[in-house]
């Protein structure tokens, strides 16, 4: 069929904020579909509310809106656009969700906008237990005994019938939410009552355990005239029972026979015919270890976070061609972009072997059940490439970034690795190297673990190299061998007791292959290379000039897409200059490991002595370490000296790593301020009661204490004399070698500002001073913001600005710099100067329609901010909230408390031409609708009643009920507010808050924290539950102010939706260059 | 025990031998299936040549006897990065190194592959050796120059059945299989519908008919199609099956029967070797994925076109993959629709060779 002329303008629905289950490899999906379509000549229009994308550049698309992903604005957007098709399977299950939501409210077919790619049927029979079923049985394919039920009786009747362990899920929910495995009655309930309330149909499936079977995966794509395709097989080392996203997965399978390989193949391309799917498809398939026999076990019809995973394992672009089939074409009629020459129709062959490994938060959340399972808790990934299994788990281990560099001992009695082999952690892997240390027999670890042997015989090789190693002379040979099992120069320092450098001198080279598709059948002309220990490489020489720039390796809370999208723009900007950009990087999920975005792409490890290789080889004329976030600042001063030593002409662009060290250190930095006359907020941290009693007494005060991890539902204090200081040390803190007690001197009311900026050395280009909606203390990746500030004075603006500027030149600031400051009264503070970007450069850069990232990029490259036209400060008249998104609902149990810890994975933006408007659609993205109408409920401490008044007034105006605690009830009921009181939880009586909550009653909670014990935990049970049912949770006063506004003005009128680049038409003339 | 990969153009590559350990030579060709080894291994139309596998981790299943296409492995050497020690799979009867000691065959690991298929894929197939350690390198490579080519031997003899062998399978009709180097699956699949006979190579026309085929598959097998022996015997019987009885053409089949039409063959480069080569059949339009094994290919200029069309295409490089007479039950096809390895996509030319067999 030939390309359909009928689609001239298409629709691309993005996954939102990057929560558990969802990162950034919908950005890349999305984004590569962006680009294909109008590749096409097909006009696109993209919706997502995420800012830190890629896909949401006014270059990704012809119309970006950066709006809430509901039903309503996307049928505003709709209706505003007139698109012909609308493609759904680009965002995740979030716009599956939503599309298909739009279909069954006939939006889409009031609007004449037809499902492209994937249709309804096939979504549904994808999603809906029941219709998959029969579908399966229908062409004879096996799946495991199942039975759906929406309600305990009948889940309860089935297992009778199959017996435990029974395996629970819930239908229609991201990644695995509310699913588990039943191995008693007493699992089961809890299971079930979990599942039926987290299922968008309120619907569970009972199933027939394939516990401990082999789990493998199969990308497949297929176009409107049946040409059918496999990309990629992948082999789950982790097995049936352990959630894909939480497994350690190999491509291509390792274990599987050709005869065991056709068969699944055969299986899923019969699977993929049958679905009608129009594009790339996910078919999981569980393998009973002995027998051989398989289940079908699960079909996502729509890229996933396995087929970004599959396209960067095989350099085959599943989103980008799923995209073109969308709009009719063939399989046959799109050209293979990677060889340019063969066509899209093949199926890669790979001559590596690539591992991912999943990035788990539990670093941040030291209290949450660390075992992994049928539900994602991990928040993103690593892949590595090598031509050794071995060497391409090592490099994959060390690119996680979690202190290890391979497969570490760990400290535990043999009991203890036992149950870590039967009960996984994200410490398997390195149980399983100790238990081969300690003697454990193979049979027995693959026994307690269901791995397959051939994985433990590796790591049983990777352990007694490791044993040779350290017991013989360090030869060349003995060297050689370990770099092709992916030692890292670290390591083998220490396990040979010498230096990393004599290491480095005397191991073989790296060599870098290519990626190609093909096995090297066909000359190819992609540029992505990977490290490996063999005789010859295959780079072809960089003309001219060439910059490198480090990525920020996996997804993790504190560091997210934002730093990705930062390196694709400093690409972008580079190649603009007609500068050879080089990346690398090593998530599998993101845009700037999409080949086609860099001159050069190297997948790896991002230590120092991978980017040093890369050096090596390339010999560019630059580095960029400002993008990557902490995984590349880190590697400015040691980077800095390798290459002084190496007296190479490789220079780090940008801020000099002295002032990188300068900025990070609390102590120089510190002296830096007070030589400046710059106002701090005296801040310390300590380790032991001693130690933290000193500082506090040292800085005065009042002080804010604040344990680095937050324990039992208390976070930072207020502390005003030592005595209360003894008290918080005791109860609340584990204060520990890993986890010291910071101590700020407390500013009371201050308002937390965050700059971005971007110096050149003489001027500065201020990108937004954004005003915080939280209180003080709160990690500014948790707080909610807002630009361009709404409450500071012309003088305490003009007092930032100088400040900035006075950092920026004694930082010797070139690029970007973040500072976070806070104001009391109309004085300016201090607290940290980032000289790098920070997760807030995308909002920014979305909201005023400049990239920061590419101004900085080109000042880097010695393009003056005067030549840009970029001096002073981006001036907007819109406004834009910035909102964090949570990962709560998905760790169960864990205090929802914001504080000194960032908890939270991703963001959304909200943008309109008011606060209040920018506001609401900024919660409403984030998850967290403000009511209009329904009861609020309100209960703060004594010192934000007067404040709070006013707010509660104009609600219930509005027409809000006010619910509220008898001390708030009674001030607000003196103050002439028609308030019903009720009680505390821990008074034990109706009605209460919880009761309320559950019933649906109350739509809204304010509610500051107070710190009498009772208080503390009624404020733990609220939070905790109004994360799990949905309700927005205010915490501060002025969020409060901030949300009156919102809920005013929405109910005031329809809220209306406008692309990025109008935002950007009407920006003031000099924002309007970049 | 290290070994050497020796080539004509004078590379030399170390590497850690296993398998049996000898001299051998032959023609060194690459192929980019991810499994399937020991399929690959026991077809016979390797024969003559040293197979290296893209694929850097061989042997991770070990050996299922079951999978054998033939009674024994059929290349000269074979060349892996990485040989599995230790396979794992319930299947498994031996491991790979086993396997290549019972049937005396060398093999090396350690090789760069990537770097020698590249090689190969710029320069064209290569002769080489394989060598253990105690050989001096240069004479060999001396030795591979001036050794003549596999090809000039009758390859296809020195695969070929001796005998008449039977095969019963389902139904009443036969299938006359000539055995140029047959992979048992191919008799397999014809067993599915008929009972099989293999035949030799240089079975005549007469043999043949005299068995009252209901159809007749050419087998695929090794070598240059248009080598005299083949031109004599296979390729002139062919000319006289036509018009008698159906023909299917399997790879070499295939171009033994280009070759009795009148048109020509020519060597490819570094020839399909692989499991995922896209294939279009011009007359549907759907594209299928193909095994493919093999270094010559018909010209698609020099088929009579009054007779012949060409069916099929290869995607990659445009070469015939597949041609049908316009008016006798004659077809044939360039890959291998009976797989092993690779994929099971092209059972249906099978079923359409039946649906054109005498009896149906």
């Amino acid at each position: 069929m030939p390309k359909r002329g009928d689609v001239r303008t298409a629709m691309v629905v993005g996954s939102g904020p990057i929560v558990i289950g969802q990162a950034a490899e919908f950005d890349y999906s999305g984004t590569q579909a962006c680009r294909s379509l109008r590749e096409e000549g097909v006009r696109v229009v993209l919706v997502n509310s995420n800012p830190a994308t890629i896909q949401t550049d006014p270059e990704t698309a012809d119309a970006v809106y950066v709006e809430p992903l509901t039903i309503e604005f996307l049928e505003k957007v709709i209706a505003k656009e007139r698109p012909q098709g609308i493609l759904s399977g680009m965002g995740g299950q979030t716009a599956l969700n939503l599309c298909s939501e739009l279909a069954d409210a006939g939006i889409l077919q009031r609007h004449g906008v037809e499902l492209l790619g994937t249709k309804l049927e096939a979504i549904t029979a994808g999603e809906n237990r029941e219709r998959f079923a029969s579908l399966m049985r229908s062409i004879g394919e096996p799946i495991p005994r199942s039975r759906a039920a929406s309600d305990f009786e009948s889940a309860r009747g089935f297992v009778e019938e199959i017996g435990f362990p029974a395996i629970v899920r819930a239908a229609y929910t991201l990644g695995g939410a509310g699913s588990g495995v039943a191995h008693s009655p007493e699992d089961l309930e809890r299971i079930v009552g979990f599942g039926l309330a987290y299922s968008r149909i309120k619907q569970v499936l009972v199933e027939e355990s394939v516990l401990g079977w082999k789990e493998f995966e199969y990308e497949v794509m297929r176009d409107a005239s049946d040409n059918c395709i496999t990309i990629c097989n992948m082999e789950n080392l982790d097995p049936m029972g352990i959630h894909t996203g939480e497994s350690i997965v190999v491509a291509p399978a390792q274990t599987l026979s050709d005869t065991d390989h056709q068969t699944l193949r055969s299986a899923a391309l019969r699977i993929i015919r049958a679905l009608g799917v129009e594009g790339g498809c996910n078919i999981q398939f569980a393998v009973h270890p002995r027998t051989g026999e398989y289940r079908v076990i699960e079909v996502n019809p729509r890229v996933s976070r396995s087929s970004a995973l599959a396209s960067k394992a095989t350099g085959y672009p599943i989103a980008r061609i799923a995209a073109k089939i969308a709009i009719g074409l063939r399989l046959d009629e799109i050209p293979n972009p990677v060889t340019g020459k063969t066509l899209a129709s093949f199926e890669p062959a790979l001559d590596y072997v690539v591992t991912k490994i999943p990035r788990w938060p539990f670093d941040k959340f030291p209290t949450v059940d660390r075992r992994i399972g049928t539900s994602m808790k991990s928040t993103g990934e690593v892949m590595a490439i090598g031509r050794t299994f071995e060497e391409s788990f090592l490099k994959a281990v060390r690119s996680l970034e979690i202190d290890r560099l391979g497969l570490d001992s760990v400290p535990a009695t043999d009991d203890e690795i036992v149950r870590e082999l039967k009960e996984p952690t994200s410490e398997r892997i390195f149980s399983i190297a100790e238990a081969l240390r300690r003697g454990f027999a193979p049979e027995k670890i693959a026994a307690l673990t269901d791995w397959d042997p051939f994985f433990i015989e590796k790591i049983r090789h990777l352990v007694r190299l490791e044993s040779r190693l350290r017991g013989s002379r360090r030869t060349r040979a003995l060297l050689a061998e370990a770099k092709r099992s992916g030692f890292a120069d670290e390591s083998l320092a220490a396990l040979t007791r010498s230096s990393e450098e004599g290491i480095r001198r005397s191991r073989p080279r790296a060599a870098y292959k290519m990626v190609d598709t093909c096995g090297g059948e066909f000359e190819a002309r992609t540029p992505y290379f990977y490290s490996t220990y063999e005789a010859t490489g295959e780079t072809p020489r960089l003309r001219g000039r060439k910059v490198l720039i480090v990525g920020s390796g996996p997804v993790r809370i504190g560091q997210g897409v934002e730093f990705d999208y930062c390196c694709v723009q400093g690409i972008f900007a580079l190649r603009e200059e007609g500068v050879a950009a080089i990346i690398a990087n090593n998530n599998p999920e993101t845009v700037s490991t999409d080949f086609d975005i860099s001159t050069r792409l190297y997948f790896e490890p991002l230590l120092l002595e991978d980017v040093l290789n890369i050096i090596e080889e390339e010999k560019p004329d630059g580095v960029i370490l400002q993008f990557g976030g902490q995984t590349s600042i880190n590697l400015a001063l040691p980077l800095a000296h390798a290459l002084r030593r190496r007296r190479s002409r490789t220079r780090i662009l940008g801020t000099p790593p002295a002032s990188i060290d300068l900025a990070e250190d609390r102590r120089k930095f510190a002296a830096l301020m007070r030589r400046l006359g710059i106002r701090q907020a005296d801040a310390a941290s300590g380790y032991s009661f001693d130690e933290v009693r000193g500082l506090a007494a040292r800085i005065g005060y009042p002080v804010l204490v604040r344990p680095s991890y937050v324990l039992g539902g208390r976070g930072m204090e207020i502390v005003y004399t030592e005595e209360d200081l003894a008290g918080f040390m005791e109860t609340a803190v584990r204060v520990s070698k890993d986890h010291p007690v910071l101590v700020d001197r407390y500013l009371a009311h201050a308002t937390e500002i965050d700059v971005d900026v971007v110096a050149d050395g003489r001027d500065i280009f201020i990108g937004g001073i954004q005003e915080h909606i939280e209180e003080a203390g709160i990690h500014s990746g948790d707080a909610a913001c807002v630009l361009p500030a709404q409450t500071l004075s012309e003088a305490v603006l003009e007092d930032i600005r100088t400040v900035t500027r006075r950092l920026c030149k004694a930082l010797h600031i070139a690029g970007l710099m973040n500072l976070q400051l806070a104001v009391q009264g109309d004085v300016v503070y201090v607290l940290e100067a980032n000289p790098r970007a920070s997760r807030t450069v995308p909002y920014v850069s979305k909201a005023i329609g400049i990239s920061l990232a590419k101004v900085a990029t080109k000042v880097m490259l010695g393009h003056s901010l005067r030549s840009l036209g970029l001096v002073g400060e981006a001036k907007i008249k819109h406004v834009a909230v910035k909102a964090p998104v949570f990962p709560f609902q998905r760790l169960p149990g864990v205090d929802t408390i914001l504080g000194p810890e960032m908890k939270s994975t991703g963001e959304v933006m909200g943008i309109d031409r008011s606060l209040g408007r920018a506001y609401y659609k900024a919660m409403l993205a984030a998850g967290n609708p403000l009511p209009t109408q329904g009861a609020i409920y309100v209960t703060v401490r004594d010192e934000d009643k007067p404040t709070i008044l006013p707010v509660v007034e104009r609600l219930a105006r509005i027409g809000l009920r006010i619910f509220a605690t008898r001390g708030t009830a009674q001030f607000l009921r003196e103050n002439g507010v028609d308030v019903t009181t009720v009680y505390r939880i821990s008074e034990n009586e109706s009605p209460d808050a919880l009761g309320l909550m559950r019933r649906g009653e109350i739509r809204l909670v304010i509610n500051t924290p107070t710190n009498s014990t009772g208080a503390r935990r009624d404020g733990y049970m609220m939070r905790r539950l109004a994360v799990d049912l949905n309700i927005p949770f205010i915490a501060t006063v002025q969020a409060a102010g901030a949300a009156v506004q919102a809920i005013e003005e929405s109910s005031a009128g329809d809220l209306a939706v406008v692309p990025l680049q109008e935002y950007r038409r009407t920006a003031p003339k000099k924002a309007a260059k970049l | 025990m290290e070994g050497s990969l020796v080539l004509e153009d004078g590379t030399a590559i170390r590497g850690a031998f296993f398998g049996a350990r000898r001299k051998v030579f032959g023609e060194l060709v690459f192929n980019t299936n991810m499994t399937g080894y020991t399929e690959a291994l026991t077809d016979p139309s390797y024969h003559g040549q040293i197979l290296m596998m893209t694929y850097p981790l061989i042997g991770n299943y070990g050996v299922d006897p079951e999978s054998m296409e033939s009674e024994t492995i059929q290349p000269t050497g074979f060349v892996v990065k990485e040989a599995c020690a230790v396979p794992s799979h319930p299947k498994s009867a031996l491991s790979l190194a086993d396997f290549l000691k019972a049937h005396e065959t060398p093999a090396m690991e350690g090789a760069d592959t990537r770097a020698l298929t590249i090689k190969i894929r710029s320069k064209g197939t290569m002769k080489a050796a394989l060598v253990p350690a105690t050989e001096h390198l240069e004479t060999v490579a001396r030795e591979v120059r001036t050794a003549p080519h596999p090809e000039t031997r009758n390859l296809v003899a020195e695969v070929s059945c001796r005998e008449v062998e039977r095969y019963p399978g389902v139904g009443k009709r036969t299938i006359v299989v000539v055995d140029c180097g047959v992979k048992r699956n191919i008799i397999r699949e014809a067993q599915r519908y008929a009972d099989v006979i293999r035949v030799p190579f240089n079975a005549t026309s007469d043999d043949i008919l005299g068995l009252k085929p209901d159809g007749v598959i050419l087998s695929n097998g090794p070598g240059d199609p248009a080598h005299p022996e083949i031109l004599a015997t296979s390729v002139k019987a062919t000319k006289e099956l036509a018009g008698r009885t159906p023909i299917l053409g399997i790879c070499l089949g295939h171009q033994l029967l280009a070759l009795a039409f009148g048109g020509t063959t020519f060597k490819l480069k570094f020839g399909h070797r692989g499991g995922n080569q896209p294939v279009k059949d011009l007359r549907t339009g759907r594209v299928h994925i193909t095994s493919q094994n093999h270094g010559f290919a018909v010209d698609a200029d020099s088929l009579p076109s009054s007779e012949f069309e060409v069916t099929h295409l290869n995607l990659n490089d445009g070469t015939v993959e597949g041609m049908a007479h316009r008016e006798l039950p004659i077809f044939s096809v360039q890959y291998h629709p009976e797989a092993r390895p690779g994929p099971w996509d092209n059972e249906y030319i099978f079923r359409d060779f039946v649906a054109e067999l005498k009896g149906a």
